[in-house]
């Protein structure tokens, strides 16, 4: 049976070693991300929003539970499994953008297509379509220090963009931006989710961001303290 | 791979100056290394050459009491010249010399010598012999530069020589220094004195006797014979080989330090570039890299200093060792003082061989050295990469 849900998450557990001791992150977590979402997990600092980001991005495993993304069990995949559900299907957005500093606009945002070892032709005419979704066509060839720090994240979208991923996921994407840059942001990332179908998923406790979301998952110490769904129209700016 | 080398070539030449300097230092190694090289190469080359044309021609029947190292044995070394060798140096394909001990008294002081008789008009070796033939009645001799220098002889000089005939008796002479000639190899000029054949077969009382045959014709299969010893050209310039590789030795110890420089300088940008960008480590792990691919990534990127350092080497080296070849390399004090075959003036020979072994060597101590700190990511924690915390 076809299952609408991009994520899938049962009982997840996730514990660090401190010391002699552990320290419990995430703690039963139990949720699901359908296709097409736009959802925020907030809340403070330590609340494990990132940890959850983390393993959902196959970049750290679950110490308990399943977390299933696009059907694929991340606590079960080898490292070149997760590596290529990350190549193919996932679109990372960091909160300090997190681009090649010695490569110019377009390199970083061709990056992710080389790895997909598309022809030449492909990933020129993909590279120009992200950037002019990110409005940033005339900066291809600069470099990320001579761009602003709102550049900066737009070519980061460009970059998470630029295959066209199932899902995003944006770790605090609005936290190094003013706020005219955030709302740019946001508002790029929103007309992206609406024409492209595509997933994000934010960790973010950041007011602006929050205003954006279409359902808000609400962490405390690691637990899910309440999820909501918005009604968005009423909400948005 | 071709991804890893696109991208290590994109983030070496946006490393900018630091890729550079690392280059230079690496290239320097490569040149240097090169034509040190190359001078032994000449070197070895020129030692044989001189040792063929001044001393042991195509190859050396030697009496077989001769004893080059053995004073004592040289005046009972002598025996009549076989008829076949003798028939060739009169079609002057052999060059038969008869070696005796004596002492010349140049200024009153007594020297030690070994006097060589050699045929004047022999033209097997490039002993300026011709000078040899006068009939004057002087007694003519040549010496070499060193032995000039020693003795403190010029040309025109009278000098006493001594020697014992083989009867034992000692007889003296005068003779007179008709020529001094220069060669790079010390075993035809220090304590060598040469004067005619004949007259030296007459003073010693060994008519149609010689201690050594010189031979011509390198190729040919020289028969045994007895109460002769044949000498290949091989056997007679091992000398030279083994101390050639006595000498790489010691410069293997130059080219490890300067490659050991240069792999410094690497193994520091790679333990930097390391620590410096773990973000970015984590970002290529984030964007689809697994991390053992970041590893080979890291990896293509130092070795592919070496590959830089080969083409500027090429731009910079190339037009200084052809030039180094053509000029050669003038020792900075009198090589003749060395004591061994060498020239005043060393000319670098540089192989297809030694280039791209050489090119081969560095590159793949560079990939070993790039290697060794990027394993250091296969440990990393990608999460806490991304954050860029220290690992």
């Amino acid at each position: 049976m076809e299952n609408s849900n991009t994520i899938i998450i049962n009982g997840l557990y996730k514990r660090f070693p401190v010391g002699k001791g552990e320290f419990t992150a995430l703690s039963d977590i139990s949720l699901n991300f359908a296709q097409g979402e736009f959802t925020g997990l907030i809340g403070p600092s330590g609340s494990g929003k990132t940890t959850l980001l983390n393993i959902i991005g196959s970049l750290d495993v679950p110490t308990e539970g399943e977390v299933l993304v696009l059907g694929r069990s991340i606590g079960k995949l080898n490292a070149r499994e997760a590596a290529r559900l990350r190549k193919e299907s996932l679109g990372f957005i960091f909160q300090s953008y997190n681009l090649l500093a010695v490569h110019t606009v377009y390199e970083n945002v061709e990056f992710p297509l080389l790895l997909l070892r598309l022809s030449a032709s492909e990933r020129h005419k993909m590279v120009l379509d992200a950037l002019e979704w990110v409005g940033l066509t005339d900066k291809i060839k600069s470099k990320p220090p001579q761009l602003s720090g709102g550049q900066c994240q737009r070519v980061a979208i460009a970059r998470a963009m630029v295959k066209k991923p199932s899902l995003v996921l944006a770790d605090e994407p609005t936290a190094n931006l003013d706020a005219a840059n955030s709302h740019h942001i946001l508002q790029t990332m929103e007309t992206l989710n609406r024409e492209l179908k595509t997933t994000f998923v934010f960790a973010t406790h950041d007011d602006k961001v929050i205003s954006y979301l279409k359902r808000k998952i609400y962490l405390l110490d690691g637990r899910v303290d309440k999820d909501e769904i918005i009604n968005h129209n009423s909400l948005k700016p | 791979m071709k991804l890893a080398l696109k991208l290590a070539y994109r983030n070496l030449i946006g490393a900018g100056l630091r890729t550079w300097l690392n280059v230079v230092v690496l290239s320097f190694s490569f040149v240097t290394i090169i034509w040190l090289k190359g001078v032994m190469t000449g070197w070895d080359y020129q030692s044989k050459t001189d040792m063929t044309n001044w001393e042991i021609g195509g190859g050396q029947y030697w009496h077989n009491s001769y004893d080059p190292y053995d004073p004592f044995s040289i005046n009972d070394s002598h025996a009549a010249i076989p008829e076949d060798l003798d028939a060739l140096a009169k079609k002057g394909e052999a060059l038969p010399m008869l070696l005796i001990q004596g002492s010349i008294f140049p200024e009153g002081r007594m020297m030690p010598v070994t006097i060589r008789g050699v045929d004047p008009d022999q033209t097997l070796l490039y002993l300026p012999t011709s000078k040899l033939d006068t009939t004057d009645g002087i007694v003519p001799a040549i010496i070499g530069v060193q032995m000039a220098k020693q003795s403190r002889l010029n040309e025109g000089d009278f000098v006493t020589l001594r020697w014992r005939d083989a009867n034992g008796t000692f007889d003296a002479t005068d003779v007179m220094i008709a020529a001094i000639f220069s060669a790079n190899v010390p075993a035809v000029d220090l304590g060598q004195i040469y004067i005619p054949l004949s007259t030296l077969q007459d003073f010693a009382l060994l008519p149609g006797e010689a201690t050594l045959i010189t031979l011509k014709n390198e190729e040919m299969k020289w028969p045994e014979k007895e109460g002769w010893i044949f000498k290949s050209k091989n056997e007679l310039t091992k000398q030279v080989d083994e101390m050639i590789k006595t000498k790489s030795t010691g410069q293997n110890v130059i080219y490890g330090i300067l490659l050991l420089l240069a792999m410094l300088a690497i193994f520091d940008t790679q333990v930097m570039s390391i620590f410096r960008r773990q973000k970015e480590i984590g970002t290529y792990v984030a964007l689809g890299y697994t991390r053992q691919e970041v590893v080979g990534l890291f990896t293509v990127e130092g070795s592919m200093h070496a590959v830089l350092a080969a083409l500027l080497s090429a731009a910079y080296g190339m037009p200084f060792l052809i030039w180094m070849a053509k000029v050669g390399w003038t020792m900075p004090i009198d090589a003749s003082e060395f004591g061994m075959a060498i020239a005043q003036t060393l000319y670098p020979i540089y192989t297809v061989g030694l280039v791209v072994g050489t090119v081969i060597m560095v590159t793949i101590t560079t990939a070993i050295v790039s290697y060794l700190p990027s394993r250091k990511i296969a440990k990393m924690n990608p999460t806490d990469a991304l954050r860029g915390k220290l690992q």
